[in-house]
């Protein structure tokens, strides 16, 4: 590992370099760097290189930045700190490393916290997600009393013991970004150097979306179509995952990832349902178990064409 | 006698769970090493966020050797049976010796293990405490299978002695012991070698860690108390956030800051609960203004800049938090302001309980009974019924959406500002007490009559959907409320029948069921208040014990005359009676209740008794009336001598039927007289 001391450079100037230092730093450390999945998820946890990746027991690492959307924290771009859409950046690494803390400590001081200046702290926090069946220990990281990071060494994912353990870090970017760059308002926040030919802060790049998505999620979206479109997903999940095995040229492809999209779609449609308040107190278990029974059948699936890949493998 | 150091090197541990860590690694380990044989001195934990650590000094360098007989089958026994005898002691039979026995010859076998020295029992007792360990929550980590509270990296377990110190070896899951650990995270992250426990505690010291729990505390709130000095300010002293700052820390750099004006008009208590809550901030109050008006915070590092960056952070993060918390303050004024209806209309759709209703119905409840109850406790009906319908609307508040723990205190500031009077406003605020047995119980009238509303309402609410406490399973907090109900009526004297309160409250609510729940809960407080339960049984059976002030006067002033001589043998007297009586009447098949008339009387024990009897029935029984029961138990007292010399010279079962029968009567009169007070069948003794 390399000392916090040595990545000590000028501090970042703007959102997308301390995104590109995050990037280049989990590089140096082995991880392959993805790119964003291709869906609306509520958090980087979702993204399967996270969810069905920790599952099995193939050495895994990687990292990428991840758009998250709450439907529910959106505030029509006023809010200093909410937004409906924002930039997780997430690590994976399975199994976790002994020295995964240093690592990620090396990852704050490459974004210029350094920890003989700042007050590093690791505050017990569980983690759990009840729409994935997955829980984990670990902390929320805390820079001088701020939460700076989740940090967790996930024990169940999709109702499945995780044989290895899979260490997550989870950065809040904008509000990591925010603190290192000394910014009060988000949407004041520079996005690219302020120096540039066009410099844009982070308010030229979403204020707007974020008025128009706030009006949206809240007071728009079709709930009628957004349950009809809940119980297509589920369908679909569920269809993808009892079709036959065998493909029509009779190759063996069952197909967790098509039908873990469809539990993707389905936990975001719910979001999206729970932020126009059309979902009660009681309903909502419900509708997070339909999610989760969802999960829970793809991670299964995930568990046993992984399983059967490797004795193929070992077989060869 | 050699010292032994186990030190459990991990990733940050759970701050709450530190205490019992402690406690739990030493039970294991001296408990496991006596059982072994081994014996010591004595023994003290430590722990901090990164470390558990045990220090036992003067351990027995080896267990001692222990010699035990067995005895097997008779010599004449099938083969067998001797086979079976030598697999289980390990022996061959030219081992074994033949003795003298009362049925024959008896095969003997006399094993004789040898102590063992403390190294090897050690190691055996700490990998099965670390095996073992009760976490609450557990995990594995990387790709191994043992479990620990967070990844265990590095174990030191070492018997020191004058000739010097040797690692026990141990290895757990790929875990060697060893004699080395680390430091402060970031100010000594390097190796340290230590020989002993005296050496680990200094070298740590110097490597920026305090050991020990108790030590951080007492320098935290050292710190914190000069820092606040220093300002004028003193620091709102809070146990339970000390002990949690403690188990963050290994090195305590306590940091003073000023709470910015813009936020000091919020309330105290939302200052000091969201500072608490969100960033384990301890309050600085200033005497003179009486507000809070800055904060202590507990950094783990000393840096160059003298925590001048950290503080700024926690400046900030206070600032963005305490922005929300104004937020919420103003938006819920404005709307307190406007009389709170929206509060009211947004509880129609919270559900209390599926089967009771919503909270709104709920309060409409509370409000009827608030009225009802209000004349009994000497509160303005209205008052009591307004202060009902105001004292929850709170939990609409964004305040208390975010702070739950502050519904009832938003409740009385908001009822203030919706300019409801005092009263009603306290009442908001004080409604929800006594949660515990030690909350102070409120005496403002309007207060008393809504926090028994309320409780009374979730209780009859409950028994009357049949959802009442079980064994350990009391979901709803239904003790917890009759505790209150019955602390408010003692406190404050309030005398109600509670069936009819429970009959207005809710009539299809199963009332001597729940006059029963309330009756094993009293039993319970007046114990914990040293009162007998017997002579609880006692009072119970007697009209009015719906009347709980009614009947705790009784009990207490029986309680009071059975510690005196003379009471103690009046009961012996009043069970005599009791006992003759009983036996009497099934013997005979009657019931002796009246008749005994004096002229039948033939000694003067016999006459002073008609006499004594005479005065006192009539005082005992005015002193009933007129619930002094002091007087009554008294009076009843008064009989003490004229019984005990009448059991002494008469003999009641006389051969003259007339005599008997008379006896018998007069008893029933000593019987009758008792009953006026309790039934002192049921006190032992």
């Amino acid at each position: 590992m390399t000392s916090p001391k040595d990545n000590q450079t000028a501090k970042p100037v703007c959102f997308q370099d301390v995104i590109l230092r995050l990037q280049s730093y989990w590089a140096a450390q082995g991880c392959a760097v993805l790119q964003p999945y291709d869906m609306e998820v509520g958090a980087g946890t979702f993204h399967p290189a996270t969810t069905l990746r920790s599952l099995g027991a193939r050495p895994w690492a990687a990292a990428y930045v991840q758009p998250s959307r709450r439907p529910t924290d959106g505030r029509y771009g006023e809010n200093p700190n909410r937004l409906q859409h924002y930039y997780q950046y997430q690590v994976i690494i399975k199994p976790s490393p002994p020295n995964l803390q240093e690592l990620y400590l090396g990852s704050l001081a490459a974004i210029g916290l350094d920890p003989m200046i700042h007050d590093v702290r690791f505050v017990e926090d569980d983690w759990e997600s009840p729409t994935l069946g997955a829980w984990g220990l670990g902390w929320e990281v805390w820079c001088d009393g701020m939460e700076v990071s989740q940090f967790t060494y996930f024990q169940q994912v999709g109702g499945h013991d995780c044989r290895p353990v899979s260490g997550e870090l989870t950065y809040g970017l904008e509000r990591l970004a925010m603190y290192v760059l000394g910014v009060e308002h988000v949407m004041d926040m520079p996005f690219n150097p302020p120096g540039s030919p066009i410099p844009l802060s982070y308010g030229d790049v979403f204020r707007q979306a974020e008025r128009e998505y706030s009006r949206w999620n809240f007071e728009q979206a079709d709930t009628g179509m957004l349950l009809q479109h809940f119980k297509d997903a589920e369908a679909e999940c569920d269809r993808i995952l009892t079709a036959a095995e065998t493909d029509s040229a009779g190759r063996r492809i069952p197909m967790a990832h098509p039908a873990y999209d469809q539990a993707i779609k389905a936990s975001h449609l719910f979001n999206l349902l729970d932020a126009r308040g059309v979902i009660s107190v009681t309903e909502r278990q419900a509708y997070i178990g339909r999610v989760r029974a969802l999960a829970k059948r793809c991670a299964d699936l995930f568990v046993t064409t992984e399983a059967a890949t490797l004795q193929a493998e070992d077989a060869a | 006698m050699p010292d032994l150091l186990i030190e459990l090197f991990s990733e940050e541990i759970p701050a709450r769970m530190q205490a019992r860590a402690r406690g739990d690694l030493k039970k294991l380990v001296t408990d496991g090493l006596v059982e072994a044989g081994l014996t010591y001195k004595s023994a003290g934990a430590f722990s901090t966020p990164r470390r558990l650590a045990l220090a036992i000094e003067g351990l027995t360098a080896q267990s001692p050797t222990t010699r035990e007989e067995r005895k097997g089958p008779r010599t004449d026994a099938p083969e067998a049976a001797l086979e079976g005898f030598l697999r289980s002691t390990g022996l061959t039979r030219e081992q074994l010796e033949a003795r003298d026995d009362k049925k024959g010859q008896v095969w003997f076998a006399v094993v004789t293990k040898p102590g063992r020295p403390a190294a090897e029992i050690v190691a055996e007792v700490l990998e099965r405490a670390i095996r073992d360990f009760p976490w609450p929550k557990s995990m594995r980590w990387g790709s191994g299978s043992l479990r620990w509270v967070r990844p265990l990296h590095s174990i030191i377990c070492l018997l020191s002695d004058e000739s010097g110190a040797s690692v026990v070896p141990l290895e757990i899951e790929g875990i060697g012991a060893g004699n080395t650990t680390r430091g402060h995270r970031f100010m000594a992250p390097d190796e340290i070698a230590v020989s002993g426990f005296e050496d680990y505690a200094a070298k740590l010291r110097r490597a920026r860690v305090m050991l020990d729990a108790a030590e951080r505390e007492a320098a935290i709130r050292q710190e914190a108390a000069n820092l606040a000095f220093a300002r004028g300010w003193e620091i709102v002293p809070d146990e339970g956030l000390l002990s949690e700052v403690a188990g963050l820390v290994e090195w305590p750099v306590p940091l003073m800051g000023a709470i910015e004006d813009r936020f000091l008009a919020l309330p105290p208590e939302v200052l000091q609960t969201s500072m608490k809550e969100h960033q384990k901030f301890f309050s600085a109050r200033n005497p003179k203004t009486g507000r809070i008006e800055g904060f202590v915070t507990v950094a783990n590092i000393e840096t160059p800049d003298h925590g001048e960056t950290i503080l700024k952070g926690n400046q900030r993060v206070l600032a963005a938090r305490l922005s929300d918390a104004a937020f919420f303050w103003e938006n819920d004024l404005r709307e307190a302001k406007a009389g709170m209806a929206d509060w009211a209309e947004g509880l129609r759709s919270v559900t209390f309980q599926s089967k009771l209703g919503s909270q709104a119905d709920r309060i409409a409840r509370i409000a009827a009974l608030a009225l009802e109850i209000a004349p009994l406790v000497g509160a303005d009906a209205d008052q009591a019924e307004q202060a009902a319908r105001i004292a929850k609307l709170d939990l609409r508040s964004a305040m208390v959406g975010e702070f739950p723990e502050l519904q009832g205190i938003m409740g009385r500031y908001y009822a203030l500002e919706a300019g409801l009077p005092e009263p009603v406003a306290d009442a908001a605020r004080d409604h929800y007490s006594p949660l515990g047995p030690s909350d102070a119980v409120p005496s403002a009238p309007v207060s008393v009559a809504v926090a028994l509303a309320d409780k009374l309402d979730t209780l009859t609410g409950f028994w009357a959907i049949d959802e009442k406490p079980t064994g350990s399973k009391d979901p709803f907090a239904l003790r917890r409320a009759a505790l209150g109900v019955i602390r408010l009526l003692l406190v404050n004297g309030v005398r109600a029948n509670l069936g009819q309160t429970f009959a207005k409250a809710r009539p299809d609510a199963d009332a001597a069921d729940l006059l029963a729940f309330f009756h094993d809960r009293l039993k319970v407080h007046l114990r914990d208040q040293g009162v007998r339960h017997d002579i609880i049984d006692a009072v119970l059976s007697m009209p009015g014990n719906d009347d709980l002030v009614l009947l705790v006067n009784r009990a207490t002033a029986l309680s009071d005359v059975l510690k005196t001589e003379d009471g103690t043998n009046l009961l012996q007297g009043l069970k005599r009676a009791g006992n003759i009586l009983a036996q009497a009447e099934e013997m005979d098949g009657v019931e002796y209740s009246f008749g005994a008339d004096p002229k039948f009387a033939e000694t003067d024990e016999e006459r002073t008794l008609f006499a004594a009897l005479d005065k006192a029935e009539p005082a005992i029984r005015e002193a009933v009336r007129l619930e002094d029961f002091q007087a009554a138990t008294q009076g009843i007292a008064s009989l003490r001598a004229p019984i005990d010399a009448f059991f002494e010279a008469v003999q009641i079962n006389s051969d003259n039927q007339i005599l008997r029968r008379n006896r018998l009567n007069l008893l029933s009169r000593i019987r009758d007289a008792g009953r006026l007070i309790a039934d002192f069948g049921r006190i032992e003794g």
